[in-house]
């Protein structure tokens, strides 16, 4: 699935560089059905996240459903200086970290993975479906195990051993599948070009891969960071005494009914917006620069 | 990738070079993947004094004691249940989203920005999204409300929430987009020529879906399933708090299970699903070539 998403602009651009058939003349009345189907969908999409997102700054006397009762930032005050709702910014503190780590783990290892897989070698097939395996085995059921490796091993579980490892078995497959797509479209002429100039391996990496794949290893970023900071099946046995974030909203789904919950929602979605944001621009930002100097 | 050479005519230069680049992957999965399978598989063969302690021998106890259950049955058929209701109404609505950003929007940046605003919600938090149905759906929700004020009902709907409908309802918005994204990405291969021609043969456009749209996004349709069949199969926390604890699911009653401490009965439950998913997803995979699929 994370093919498209990776070099969207690359890609898609010379597979239709015409739009689509019938390309000429009036709309069928099938184009109107599936518009509204499609704003539909969108709706049912952003529709419930819009709804916590405004019902979370509602003042005390706030409750799970509308109508909004006033308007303040009560809850998000509530959600960081209460102890009832449990350690939200530790745990927020503790995500943040994880998932830091486990995207400069996912970006090194999945590009070195897609070097590696450029080639056949013996076994790559093997290797191709054990990560597949690790890609849809249930989470719970692999956060167990590891949970008990862990408790045979005498090893303590914590955020950043256990948890890190189960977290990692989720990102590294989808960043090596988007390595996949993104290296599928590497031209290897400019890779033999810098070999005939006497370039070494390193450098041929260093100084002409990196850069032309950099809007592809922002992708394995954006999914390293983001599938890590919402993990919650393989960290649940995993994560030792200390929760991560989407345990502790877990936690609160069980036992917290007032609307610091939305405001957690809110608070998290924003993270997760901003660097959906970021990654997003800096992809474009690098496909622009390219395009004018490209001309210039 | 390149079509290159089959494994067996690879030299043993390149076959170390190979597990040279992929080692680092495989230094994580062989850990955090093949291990932890590996731990649960022993651990549903032991013994357990029933406080948690684990007693290491063999015996097919675990094995029997959950093939004999009246309640293993109602687990698979509401799994099944599950399962077969959200690839249904995933893939009808996937394929018709990825029919229309493909097929009936003009303009490719367009086509590029709609796509990704059906991507976003897939790098935000499930557990925020699935909450998120609660102001809407409960009994004091929205739709209760609106269909309260109009007068189509006279008292609030319970089965909304807390119910299998929003259990599916929840599945269905989480998982649509692991449809759309495989779909769309063969659907935007599909060569326009194709359908100009099918067009000027005098091809009705029903024709043309069932004649060339079809049958060539079928490796999408079967990376999809497999996206969305082994994530509904091996999720538990959707059927926990959308149903209220109404249903149970083959890994919630598994979740229950290792909450009780009863390790080699959740772990052989666990042994039991995987093979029934590796059934699956291997039955779905002669289908398709998924490396060829993603690197093409």
């Amino acid at each position: 699935m994370s093919a498209v998403l990776a070099d969207m602009p690359e890609t898609v651009a010379p597979a239709t560089s015409k739009a689509i058939a019938p390309s000429r003349g009036g709309r069928p009345w099938t184009f109107y059905v599936l518009a509204a189907l499609f704003t539909l969908y969108v709706i049912a999409l952003y529709g419930p996240m819009f709804c916590i997102y405004v019902l979370s700054f509602q003042d005390i006397r706030g409750g799970l459903v509308f109508p909004m009762k006033g308007h303040s930032m009560h809850w998000f005050v509530d959600l960081f200086t209460q102890v009832r709702t449990g350690d939200v910014k530790g745990s927020f503190d503790r995500s943040i970290k994880l998932a830091v780590i486990v995207t400069v783990i996912t970006v090194v290892v999945s590009f070195l993975a897609g070097l590696g897989f450029r080639k056949r070698f013996r076994g790559d097939t093997f290797v191709f479906y054990m990560m597949i395996g690790s890609l849809v085995a249930p989470g719970l059921v692999l956060g167990l195990g590891t949970g008990l490796l862990f408790q045979a091993l005498g090893l303590n579980a914590s955020w950043y051993s256990s948890a890190l490892g189960a977290q990692l078995s989720w990102t590294l497959p989808f960043g090596v599948l988007v390595m996949f797509a993104v290296m599928s479209r590497f031209n290897h002429v400019w890779e033999e070009a810098a070999y005939d100039l006497g370039a070494s391996r390193w450098q041929s990496i260093r100084l002409v891969m990196i850069p032309v794949l950099a809007p592809g290893l922002v992708a394995v970023a954006l999914f390293g960071f983001t599938l890590s900071y919402d993990e919650f099946a393989r960290s649940l046995q995993t994560a030792g005494s200390l929760n991560t974030l989407p345990l502790e909203i877990w936690s609160m789904t069980l036992n917290v009914t007032s609307p610091s919950l939305y405001a957690l929602g809110t608070v998290t979605t924003i993270v997760s917006f901003v660097v959906i944001g970021a990654s997003l621009g800096s992809i474009v930002l690098i496909q622009k620069k390219r395009g004018s100097s490209a001309k210039g | 990738m390149q079509p290159s050479s089959s494994p067996a005519q690879t030299s043993p230069r390149a076959n170390l070079a190979g597990w040279l680049y992929v080692s680092p992957l495989v230094l994580v999965l062989v850990p955090f993947f093949v291990a932890p399978i590996l731990v649960v598989l022993a651990a549903s063969f032991f013994a357990t004094d029933g406080f948690g302690g684990l007693t290491p021998g063999f015996t097919l106890a675990s094995y029997v004691e959950v093939l004999h259950s009246a309640l293993t049955l109602k687990l698979y058929l509401a799994t099944i249940k599950f399962t077969v209701l959200t690839w249904v109404f995933t893939l009808i609505i996937g394929f018709f989203v990825a029919y229309f950003l493909v097929f009936h929007v003009r303009n490719q940046l367009l086509a590029i920005g709609l796509f990704l605003l059906c991507t976003v919600p897939f790098w935000t938090s499930n557990i925020i999204r699935m909450i998120s149905w609660i102001p809407l759906l409960g009994k004091e929700g929205l739709i209760n409300q609106a269909l309260l004020a109009v007068g189509v009902i006279h008292q609030p709907l319970e089965v909304l929430l807390f119910s299998d409908l929003a259990v599916v309802i929840a599945y269905v918005h989480q998982l649509t987009i692991f449809m759309i994204v495989p779909i769309f990405n063969s659907m935007a291969r599909i060569d326009k020529k194709l359908i100009e021609a099918a067009i000027d043969a005098g091809a009705s456009r029903f024709d043309i879906m069932r004649l060339i749209v079809v049958p060539m996004s079928k490796s999408g349709i079967a990376l999809g399933t497999i996206f969305v069949v082994s994530i509904v199969m091996g999720d538990f926390f959707v059927v926990k708090v959308m149903s209220g604890g109404g249903s149970a699911s083959v890994v919630s009653a598994f979740y229950e299970d290792v909450g009780v401490l009863q390790y080699p009965t959740a772990a052989a439950s666990a042994v039991l699903l995987t093979l029934v998913l590796v059934a699956i997803v291997s039955l779905i995979l002669r289908t398709v070539d998924i490396r060829q699929e993603i690197t093409r």
